[in-house]
């Protein structure tokens, strides 16, 4: 099995499989290889899993072609299961540690991810063997009204980001005695730093599917859409398969498993509007408008797509109904805190070593995520804050570590669970700069509706951007906090009303960033290309080598008289080329801020 | 940028095609422009005036829902679209380095097509591929963890592919 997820893609996997394609044909072995999707262990993507019979199933991570084809010489065509390549093996066994038996395993949970990267996603035989369309084969013969009261009971909340109680929302549309009504599947995650619905879509699309058949029966729904983002075409590929194979089965179309039960459902694909992920503006779109929010009430379980009752649920609140079904509504309250229960899916990416998805028990801690889960910060350097909920959320300090994590306590701590992405940041990111672009982020993607959230982020996203350019005020702080507060209030929709979050959060955890800026023309984390320099230090050169003059893409490095070499600040770009070139044993590339400094040192050097 | 006579009746026959397989209902209305774009690459004007009278809805209607769109775009991609993520995990990982690079190296800026319609340069928000940051997508192949000279790694390898075909080209006449 080849993890062929888009990130497994993006590291080569397709290449992977086809060379232990022919490695097999090549050696006439019978074997299956199949395509499966993520596990979560992103950081060693291209993933591959091998099943051998009297052998655990064995994970290996970081495959490169000659890796490929020698598993296949060794391992399947011979005896060695070429362990010191594995990453962990799937079972309990005596001489393989399993993911369990790792920090990660010890707060991983899964619930929703239990078979992504493990089952074949456009195989429907793999998801039932595994239990799947079991909770639909069970509710169909029970009433809407049993169905909606164990969600209730459940109470699970919208993974979506705000946390709504999925099943008080079905039982407002429920109420509803109309002919037609409709259940959307929200994949539209356009959240930059989040990648756990394209991660479901593409590794496990039935769960999706019968999570969407499920609500539409609580509801008595017999049309459903699923709105996913035009971005993600593997995702669209596989949903579209999955339906394809459900309909042949008879767990879709018309009277499903033989009841008086019907649904249809379709894709309609986003076109890139992030704030379509806004259930209002998201069924604008489909009606085949832009997508601008609209006030509610009505909400859209009482008045929503062609103004019928319509249920709209994200793809990991979905994902969650058959095992709540399944396994009861007390099975999904032992995870989790009692206001929060189940599992949470974060995004975890930045500068943690091990980065990907990973799933949860609501509550743990973020020095857990980050230390556990993620191994901890890239290169030894310091860990400075962490960036969760995306544009929406806020960037919470060392302080916060320990803060047992789930709606609620992030909301207090003034960051959103948002849709979980999780961006951590260490010693070299700018706070300020971060800031500013998840404000370039939603004055961007502001619909415009509102003028303060139209103005409002364009006024900030200015002041932001003097200030990390050192032409800053202090005087800019107060109009900064004025603007975030009346951009708050001022606008309708959450992307509105959360825009300032980023803003809001850095400036009460990492003032003294701001006011660095400010009054020193200085940028701490030497990040914002306007507040520093590339400067070579003479005494660290090493004069025979042109490293650095080699990677330089704009030629801006010479030799001086003495051999060393010298970065033209004129014509320097800052890309950082020649820090990366630069032999570690030398190290002789640094970066200053302020700029200044260069001519200072070179003053001192004579 | 002008169109030529050929591009014009390209977009209006295109059109009319993809429209014979949609209803009036205006739910399709996007669906559609997604379609032309697919065949297309872009959304020109013409396109957009025969969409407009299918719905029957005015033309400034669908001019708004194509510009409101990122998806959409109003001019014709480069032979070889290049995409540069500007997610977070890439923002914080150097993506707008690489954006410079690919802007240095193709001297066209974001959103623009170079003259010889080789290459065009966009940015997109996010594709998901966060663990792999920075990442530039070539057509739809993602490149992980690109550097500025990998960018030049990556152009001299497109170099040399149209090199070999030229040659092919030849040999073949």
């Amino acid at each position: 099995m080849v993890g062929a997820a888009t990130c497994g893609r993006a590291a080569g996997a397709q290449n992977i499989t086809k060379v232990i394609r022919d490695e097999l044909a090549s050696r006439q072995i019978e074997a299956t290889v199949i395509e499966v999707g993520c596990m979560g262990h992103c950081y060693a993507e291209p993933l591959v899993l091998i099943q051998k019979p009297d052998n655990p199933t064995i994970c290996y991570g970081y495959v490169s072609e000659g890796l490929a084809s020698m598993l296949v010489r060794e391992f399947i065509a011979g005896d060695d299961p070429c362990i010191e390549f594995a990453l962990a093996a799937m079972e309990v066994n005596d001489f393989i540690p399993t993911f369990e038996d790792f920090p990660r395993g010890m707060v991983e949970k899964k619930v929703v991810m239990q078979h992504c990267g493990i089952i074949d996603p456009e195989n429907i035989d793999h998801y039932i063997a595994n239990g799947g369309y079991e909770a639909l084969a069970k509710a169909i013969h029970k009433s809407g009204e049993e169905v909606v009261s164990e969600i209730k009971t459940s109470g699970l909340r919208g993974r979506g980001g705000a946390g709504f109680p999925t099943g008080v929302k079905w039982e407002t549309c429920r109420q509803f005695k109309e002919d037609v009504k409709y259940v959307i599947c929200n994949a539209d995650e356009g959240d930059p730093g989040a990648f756990m619905d394209r991660t479901l879509l593409e590794s496990n699309p039935h769960q999706v599917l019968e999570g969407l058949a499920l609500a539409a029966h609580a509801v008595g729904a017999s049309k459903g859409y699923l709105y996913i983002r035009a971005e993600y075409p593997l995702a669209v590929e596989r949903i579209e398969k999955a339906i394809n194979q459900a309909e042949e089965s008879g767990l879709l179309g018309e009277s499903i498993l033989g009841t008086d039960f019907n649904l249809t459902l379709e894709i309609f694909q986003g076109s890139g509007a992030f704030v379509c992920g806004e259930e209002t503006a998201l069924i604008a779109s489909m009606e085949g408008e832009p997508g601008i929010p609209r006030h509610r009430p009505p909400f859209p379980a009482e008045a929503g797509l062609w103004g019928k009752p319509t249920v709209i649920n994200n793809v990991k609140t979905l994902s969650y109904i058959p095992h709540i079904i399944r396994k009861g509504a007390d099975w999904f309250r032992e995870t989790g805190t009692p206001d929060s229960p189940g599992t949470a899916v974060f995004a975890l990416a930045g500068k943690v070593i091990n980065t990907g998805l990973v799933e949860v028990p609501m509550g743990v801690t973020l020095s857990q995520l980050v230390y556990d889960v993620g191994s901890g910060i890239d290169g030894g350097k310091q860990f400075k804050a962490v960036q969760i909920g995306g544009p929406s959320g806020g960037c919470l300090p060392e302080s916060f570590l320990e803060t047992a994590i789930d709606f609620d306590s992030l909301n207090q701590a003034g960051a959103m669970m948002g849709s979980g992405g999780m961006v951590v940041m260490d010693e070299d990111d700018c706070m300020v700069e971060i800031a500013r672009y998840f404000l370039d982020f939603t004055q961007n993607e502001s619909c415009g509706k509102c003028t303060f959230c139209r103005l409002g982020t364009k006024q900030m996203l200015e002041i932001l951007e003097r200030i990390t350019k050192g032409e800053g005020a202090l005087e800019d702080i107060d109009t900064l906090l004025n603007l975030a507060k009346n951009v708050k209030t001022g606008s309708l929709c959450n992307l509105g009303k959360t825009a300032p979050n980023p803003v809001l959060s850095t400036l009460k955890h990492f003032r003294n960033e701001y006011e660095a800026h400010i009054t020193e023309g200085r940028c701490p984390s030497l990040m914002c290309l306007n507040l520093i320099a590339y400067y070579i230090l003479p005494d660290k050169c090493e004069r025979s080598c042109d490293a650095c003059i080699g990677s330089c893409p704009v030629e801006s490095i010479f030799s001086n008289e003495d051999r060393i070499k010298v970065v033209d600040q004129e014509k320097c770009v800052k890309c950082k080329s020649c820090m990366d070139a630069c032999p570690p044993q030398y190290s002789a590339v640094v970066k200053l801020s302020p700029p200044e400094l260069v001519q200072e040192k070179e003053n001192d050097n004579g | 940028m002008k169109l030529t006579n050929e591009e014009k009746t390209a977009a209006i026959e295109t059109s009319l095609r993809v429209l014979s397989n949609y209803n009036q209902e205006k739910g399709s209305l996007i669906p559609t422009l997604q379609q032309i774009q697919n065949e297309l690459g872009y959304v020109p004007s013409p396109a957009m005036e025969v969409v407009a009278e299918h719905f029957n809805v005015m033309k400034v209607d669908v001019y708004s829902i194509v510009t409101f769109y990122n998806q959409f775009r109003l001019t014709p991609p480069g032979k070889n679209q290049v995409k540069v993520c500007m997610g977070t995990a890439c923002h914080m990982r150097g993506g707008n380095i690489i954006m410079d690079s690919w802007k240095r190296r193709l001297e066209i800026d974001c959103g623009e097509t170079s003259e010889d319609r080789e290459f065009s340069l966009d940015r997109v928000a996010c594709v998901g591929c966060c663990t792999q940051a920075p990442v530039t997508l070539i057509n739809d192949e993602i490149h992980a963890k690109v550097t500025p000279t990998r960018v030049e790694g990556l152009l001299y390898a497109y170099q040399l592919d149209k090199d070999k075909e030229n040659k092919k080209a030849g040999e073949d006449n």
